[in-house]
């Protein structure tokens, strides 16, 4: 079963990859089963006085029959969320080289400094006068994100990257709309996150594909192609997904703004340049900042992320509710129209309050630890790390783009596999074996079996050394012909390959009690 | 620095093997003006101890919620949260792990998801839930936005008990989409006639109950008719401790539920991150936005989970996708599942009713002072009261003296003509003290 991109989505049938034992447990690794199983409904981990029972204003409105939700005595769920951690991979553990997102360490100074009660205890709707020192943090954070793009204001509330992008993008539509500008096409190179095209369509706006040169990067003289009068923006990463600093991004922003449109600067990549390039320098109106990466906020499994978005001049009048001005030195929160100042014409409001405020506290305490020396120095050993893999691997696996330097990833594409009947897939599956989270893989798009390595600035040299020594080591098991290594991996991992085919026929999106037997 | 590992001779060493001069070099594709010569203008590099005072002493100017008589609602709830709960969430393994894309390592995760969706399927009522949205906000938008593909219509009806910062989330992300949004009037008797605004060419009715206001809402009638005319009923919860006394929107023919997960397991931290909560029908999951995650057997024969129905996702589908939502809230959907699963349903039962009985206590002894309405027959923790005096100024007052008393209607509805009323939620974190307090101290006020 393959995709279209060629990965293959269901397994073969494995052998146990050891003997069974009682328990199904082996060793440290073990079992672990659905609360739904385990817990019971009349059980509690949380001992609470009893009500009393005497009265309701629920009306005909009260619950007929409880949820059906099973308890676990604080004992057990500690260990059922214990036994359910340790099925993870964890940047805590070991080398993540995700591309593109930035699994740098997480400071466990932030986590503290997030729990604060002065910040964890406070409400979005307490009388502002109350919460003079947050709303301090939330100015200067963002005073520190315009200093660092070059930029002249910051949107604080866009709660992930794709939320931010979705900030600027509707900042962008209200500037052309202002100017009574008729342009509703937005240029996206074919190397760019999914999410790009996702947020222009979101907004009404078609999407125009640019190509990539064969060099992984965008020219300007594709762009100068595309433009029509229709175009209204162009949305680009950089550095982009193929981890190479675009050379004619000046140009590009040229071409944009000569033809009356906006330079949207994707910034999931922004941690390879920060105080080393400033986007705004380079002719970009708008940018979102993925305070998970850049900044290193915890990617949590899955989110919570932050995505801040910075604005040029000509967009900031645009940015939504709430914002924070200051005024004589002091942060004032402007949460609807009875509060704003000519000039400042906000597009709406994009959530509830007012943004990712523990993920604010956290930025805040990275970039106080890093300084303006240390944020440098933390790109500038991205960018190094990522440099010296490749040249650790150039001469065994296949560089994609080797006429540039790589920014803080470098990407591979499968080539170098070719006639060994593995896959990138497999490859990535081996790693686990070996003890490391797979490198993101099959994208970008734009190169086939795409790897996207990204060590990040907190990886020693002896962990860049090992890492590079084992995927060596992958590469010349390859080539001499021990599949096995690699279409039956992982045997070490808490499961085996999984079928992903048949979670997608037959969806099981929740447990459901089973039948019972006649 | 502490957290850079390299020293300068690995750098040197690391420089050599790439074969170039200096780190200027790897940014030789950058233009060579603009490169900064200098530092940026923030400040330099902090020890930990000097970060903690610089934070603490920001931290030291908010009022804490904790350290006094504590009132306000309107969408975030202060309730007590389990000390394990925090515990967990911090465990290596779930704080540094990214999305589950290779699910052999990270079966922790989703099983979780796994938990945590049929837990919000219990609580709403509904067949499917997904992996969490951003906030209870936000996913009311994208629920629109997935009743708008749903009913191929683009007019949705906001009902005036919808929490204002909802509907205006609402009716940007609408406005963005080219669709048509009808906003009903402010609704603080909870009386106002949503039938009325149904028609054949409204694609979705979204209704709040509890309300904003605090009214709990007969959402059958309303679903009749909707779907009467081939529209769907959008039901936000914004207190989700309420479904554990309240009817779900499920049982009342709701077709998506949106809810804002905060109130289990996640602090109030000043408006984020939080988790929204997002179910609906089985016949409509490949409409939903947001992550899925499903069942399913590794080569062993093994159960195991991954995620699934991803041709829906931006990742895949690009332009054609349901929503451009990349992420999940996953950390603070852990959170939620531990608390939901320490309470289980007899403690939620419990915790839902200690909330509802202290509210109405609070909301008899406040209907006692003269000149003092309460606006409510119906309410589950919050509910609306009418003052003789305007609201913020009174809730200024009461700051200074070191009570926050709840949320004034003209901070949610500036110039809406209801600056005399109050919004007043009760948990279970309120002591008869703090309760003493708020009524003397408006008591003393009037």
């Amino acid at each position: 079963m393959l995709n279209d991109k060629g990965r293959p989505t269901r397994p073969e049938t494995a052998e146990m990859s050891s003997s069974p034992t009682f328990t199904g447990n082996r060793g440290l690794d073990q079992e672990e089963a659905l609360i739904f199983e385990i817990g019971r409904a009349e059980v509690s981990g949380v001992d609470l006085p009893a009500p009393k029972g005497t009265k309701s204003r629920l009306g005909a409105r009260a619950r007929k029959a409880a949820p059906k939700l099973p308890g676990l005595t604080e004992p057990e769920a500690v260990r059922h969320y214990v036994r359910l951690s340790r099925k993870n991979y964890a940047i805590d553990a070991g080398l993540y080289p995700l591309g593109s997102c930035t699994m740098k360490h997480n400071p466990r100074l932030n986590e503290k400094m997030a729990r604060l009660p002065g910040f964890a205890d406070i409400h979005p709707l307490q009388p502002t006068s109350t919460v003079g020192g947050a709303l301090e943090l939330v100015a200067e954070l963002g005073r520190w994100l315009v200093e660092a793009t070059g930029m002249k204001a910051v949107a604080m509330s866009p709660k992930a990257g794709a939320h931010g992008e979705l900030a600027g993008m509707a900042a962008i539509k209200a500037a052309l709309k202002a100017r009574a500008a008729d342009k509703s096409v937005v240029l996206v190179p074919d190397s760019a996150h999914g999410t790009n095209p996702a947020t222009a369509a979101l907004i009404g706006m078609a999407v125009k594909p640019v190509p990539a040169h064969a060099d992984g990067t965008v020219r300007v003289d594709d762009v100068k192609a595309a433009i029509d009068d229709r175009v209204g923006a162009i949305m680009l990463t950089n550095p982009n997904t193929c981890g190479i600093f675009e050379p004619e991004v000046q140009e590009i922003a040229e071409v944009i703004h000569a033809a009356g449109g906006y330079f949207y600067g994707d910034g999931a990549n922004f941690n390879a340049i920060v105080g080393k390039v400033r986007p705004g320098d380079l002719g970009i109106d708008a940018m979102h900042i993925n305070l998970h990466k850049t900044f290193s906020t915890p990617h949590g499994g899955g989110g919570p992320g932050a995505g801040p978005v910075v604005l040029s001049e000509r967009l900031a009048p645009f940015a939504p509710y709430p914002f924070v001005r200051m005024e004589g030195g002091r942060p004032v929160l402007v949460e609807d129209e009875t509060a704003i100042r000519a000039g400042e014409s906000p597009f709406g409001r994009l959530s509830a309050f007012h943004g990712q405020m523990g993920m604010f506290t956290r930025a805040y305490a990275y970039m106080l630890s890093h300084g303006a020396d240390g944020l440098r120095q933390a790109s500038e050993d991205a960018v190094l790390s990522a440099n010296y893999l490749r040249a650790c691997l150039s001469d065994l696996m296949t560089v994609a783009f080797p006429d540039h330097p790589s920014m803080h990833e470098v990407l591979f594409d499968d080539r170098f596999l070719e006639g060994t009947g593995v896959t990138t897939l497999d490859f990535a599956k081996a790693m686990i074996d070996e003890g490391y989270h797979p490198m993101t893989m099959y994208f970008p798009l734009v190169v086939h079996g795409a790897m996207l390595i990204e060590p990040t600035e907190s990886e020693s040299k002896a962990s860049l050394d090992l890492f590079a020594a084992t995927l060596r080591d992958l590469v010349m098991a390859a080539k001499r012909g021990d599949t096995e290594r690699f279409t039956r991996a992982p045997r070490f991992a808490p499961r085996r390959r999984l079928d992903e085919t048949r979670a997608a026929r037959a969806p099981k999106l929740r447990w459901e009690a089973p039948k019972p037997v006649e | 620095m502490r957290y850079l590992p390299l020293t300068e001779t690995d750098r040197a060493e690391m420089l050599a093997r790439i074969g170039v001069a200096d780190i200027d070099a790897l940014y030789a594709d950058v233009p060579a003006h603009e490169r900064l010569s200098g530092l940026l203008d923030l400040p330099m590099a902090r020890g930990e101890l000097e970060v903690e005072r610089a934070m603490g002493r920001l931290a030291a100017r908010n009022t804490v919620a904790g350290d006094v008589p504590f009132f306000v609602g309107a969408g975030a709830y202060r309730h007590h949260v389990p000390a394990s709960v925090d515990h967990l969430i911090q465990r290596s393994e779930f704080l540094t792990s990214y999305t589950p894309y290779q699910p052999e390592i990270t079966q922790g995760t989703l099983q979780v998801l796994f938990e945590f969706q049929t837990q919000v399927c219990e609580l709403t009522g509904m067949e499917v839930a997904n992996a969490s949205m951003y906030d209870g906000s936000t996913g009311a938008a994208e629920a629109v936005l997935m009743a708008h593909r749903i009913t191929k219509r683009r007019k949705a009806v906001l009902s005036g008990g919808l929490h204002p910062h909802y509907a205006a989330t609402i009716s940007t992300l609408s406005d963005l989409a080219d669709d048509t949004i009808v906003a009903l009037a402010p609704d603080p008797l909870g009386a106002e006639d949503v039938l009325a605004a149904i028609d054949g060419d409204t694609a979705c009715v979204v209704v709040q109950s509890p309300s904003v206001f605090g009214h709990l809402i007969d959402l059958a009638p309303i679903a009749e008719k909707a779907h009467e005319v081939g529209a769907l009923l959008v039901a936000v919860v914004t207190e989700v401790v309420a479904l554990g006394a309240v009817e779900p929107p499920g049982a009342q023919g709701a077709d998506i539920v949106v809810a804002e997960g905060q109130s289990l397991g996640n602090p109030l931290g000043f408006g984020g991150p939080y988790v929204g909560l997002f179910a609906t029908r089985s016949k409509y999951v490949r409409q939903m936005p947001g992550r899925l995650c499903g069942e399913t057997v590794d080569a062993e024969g093994k159960r195991g989970f991954v995620l699934t129905l991803s041709t829906r996702e931006q990742h895949i589908r690009r332009e054609k996708a349901t929503s451009n939502i990349c992420t999940n809230s996953g950390l603070c959907a852990l959170a939620f599942s531990i608390h939901a699963t320490l309470l289980g349903e007899a403690g939620l039962s419990r915790l839902a009713m200690l909330n509802h009985e202290a509210a109405i206590e609070t909301a008899e002894a406040l209907a006692n002072l003269p000149g003092v309405e309460v606006l409510n027959d119906t309410f589950f923790n919050e509910f609306t009261v009418r003052l003789p005096v305007p609201a913020a100024p009174l809730v200024e007052k009461l700051a200074a003296d070191g009570i926050l008393a709840g949320v004034p209607v003209s901070r949610l509805l500036p110039g809406a003509g209801l600056d005399d009323l109050l919004l007043v939620a009760v948990t279970e974190t309120v002591t008869a003290d703090d309760r003493a307090a708020l009524v003397a101290d408006i008591s003393a006020a009037l």
